[in-house]
């Protein structure tokens, strides 16, 4: 037949990538895997803080998860760049980058708010208050607002233009947030420094080494399965919207008999 | 040498363009001069400044850059919805001028409005706030041209990048705001420095110098990527 649609030739996902799907499957296993290792070490294993009690397991959630909301923002950076390199030269390869884009902003998001809440929570018990307007603290705070006026944008843009204007002000958020860095830790500090090259009062007890290294790996496990997962369902959105409008091309091309 | 004066031409065209629109209408500065003399009121009222001093000297600058923030957001919509009527943006696509021309044209003309809106504006808020400067006064011909062309170079860049959405005056606050916020911390920072003397000169200078660093720095990249969004379909 030579005038079989277009469209038959788009597989659905689950027949174009088998592998893909048991290879998601085993990511997913092996991340709820290291978590529940990562729980029993924090929560059960590891001995009572002695200043803090056992408020100070919150760490073990707290640190990890802030140090993986600071890498999502760079993806997102790295994938807006790549959609306004091959908006024009590659527009298929562009919707992928834009597709990663939104699936690691949202993903910031979902990260910074729990390190947001999850330090607001350890800030009550350890420092009496919910929140003081510190250094590290505001400077999340603002990298947090940064990405969910992202999303905003996202939201809110016409839709041819959503995927260009999101890329450039993710740019301008990139820019934004090294400035906000500086000028806040000018502004003022109350938060401990950084636990690792903070000077020689940092690091931790070897006792709380392994639940903090499983920690961290269950969790970065844990954000890389559902920033892929968001990017697999955004590529799905994507290609449902090309069928779409494949399909209103052909019926428009129909010749009445 | 030729290419940057017929740059530098085209830039003074729309600049010219926009002040005479101004002047035939003048809708922006009047907009934007009335609502900033509201919210001081609202702030007097609500902080009855005559009686503390001291503390009316700690937070009248956070007050004044508010003011002018919510007046600019106002007025910076109006300046790109006018190119809207009758096709005008489409135009100014096609015309053979660089488009970063016509954002820098625009930028400047918003920018000498808000500069008249403050000079009308600062002795108003001088008189109801009963303030005293115990500082350097003068230092505040520095920081305000320097904080108004922070707020109005990105205004102008996000109100056009807006420009077609759903709803654009909501939109713009959403994502000058949290861009803004460390030129903002800078100017009120500066500002209420000079205004209670407490901060170190040495202080004061290093807001200064970071809106300097941030003034150049948004100013390329508005420069850069306004052609993308231009055309942004």
């Amino acid at each position: 037949m030579p005038n079989r649609p277009i469209r038959d030739k788009i597989k659905p996902m689950e027949q174009r990538a088998p592998t893909l799907r048991k290879v998601a499957w085993l990511w997913f296993a092996i991340s709820v895997a290291v978590l529940v290792v990562g729980f029993r070490q924090a929560i059960f294993l590891v001995p009572t803080d002695a200043a803090q009690g056992d408020v100070g397991r919150i760490f073990y959630y707290h640190v990890p998860i802030a140090m993986w909301s600071l890498l999502f923002p760079y993806l997102n950076f790295a994938a807006s760049l790549a959609y306004l390199y091959w908006r024009k030269r590659n527009p298929l390869r562009a919707l992928s980058a834009d597709a990663f884009a939104l699936a690691s902003a949202e993903v910031a998001v979902v990260y910074t708010s729990i390190t947001l809440i999850t330090g607001s929570i350890w800030g009550r018990a350890a420092w009496g208050i919910w929140w003081a307007w510190d250094a590290r603290l505001t400077s999340l705070l603002l990298l947090w607002l940064l990405y969910v006026s992202y999303l905003m944008l996202r939201r809110f843009s016409s839709t041819g233009q959503t995927q260009t204007l999101a890329a450039v002000l993710s740019v301008f958020a990139a820019v934004d947030v090294p400035i906000v860095y500086m000028s806040i830790r000018w502004w003022r500090t109350q938060h401990p420094a950084p636990v690792f090259f903070g000077g020689p009062d940092a690091g931790m007890d070897p006792s709380m080494l392994p639940a903090f290294f499983w920690n961290i790996a269950g969790w970065g496990l844990w954000g890389i399965f559902i920033l892929l997962f968001r990017f697999a369902l955004e590529r799905r959105r994507q290609i449902a919207d090309q069928e779409a409008a494949l399909q209103a091309i052909e019926a428009s091309l129909e010749i009445p008999r | 040498m030729k290419p940057f004066l017929q740059y530098t031409g085209h830039v003074l065209n729309h600049l010219r363009k926009d002040l005479r629109l101004e002047w035939r209408s003048r809708d922006a500065i009047n907009g934007m001069l009335f609502f900033a003399l509201l919210v001081v009121v609202v702030f007097g009222l609500a902080f009855d400044p005559a009686g503390y001093p001291t503390t009316t000297r700690q937070i009248s600058g956070g007050i004044l850059w508010v003011a002018l923030l919510f007046a600019s957001i106002t007025a910076l919509n109006q300046s790109w919805a006018r190119e809207l009527r009758n096709q005008v943006l489409e135009a100014q696509r096609m015309a053979p001028s660089p488009a970063s021309a016509l954002f820098l044209g625009k930028a400047i003309a918003n920018m000498s409005f808000v500069l008249v809106v403050e000079a009308v504006l600062a002795p108003i808020f001088i008189v109801f706030f009963n303030l005293h400067a115990l500082g350097d006064i003068w230092l505040l011909a520095v920081i305000l041209p320097l904080g108004t062309w922070a707020l109005v170079v990105n205004g102008t860049f996000f109100a056009a990048l807006g420009l077609r959405a759903r709803n654009r005056e909501l939109l713009l606050p959403l994502l000058l705001l949290p861009i803004s916020l460390p030129a903002l911390l800078a100017m009120v920072q500066a500002t209420t420095g000079v205004l209670t003397g407490d901060l170190d000169p040495i202080q004061i200078n290093t807001w200064i110098k970071q809106l300097i660093g941030y003034d150049i720095i948004f100013t390329t990249i508005c420069i850069l990527f306004f052609e993308t969004i231009l055309n942004a379909e």
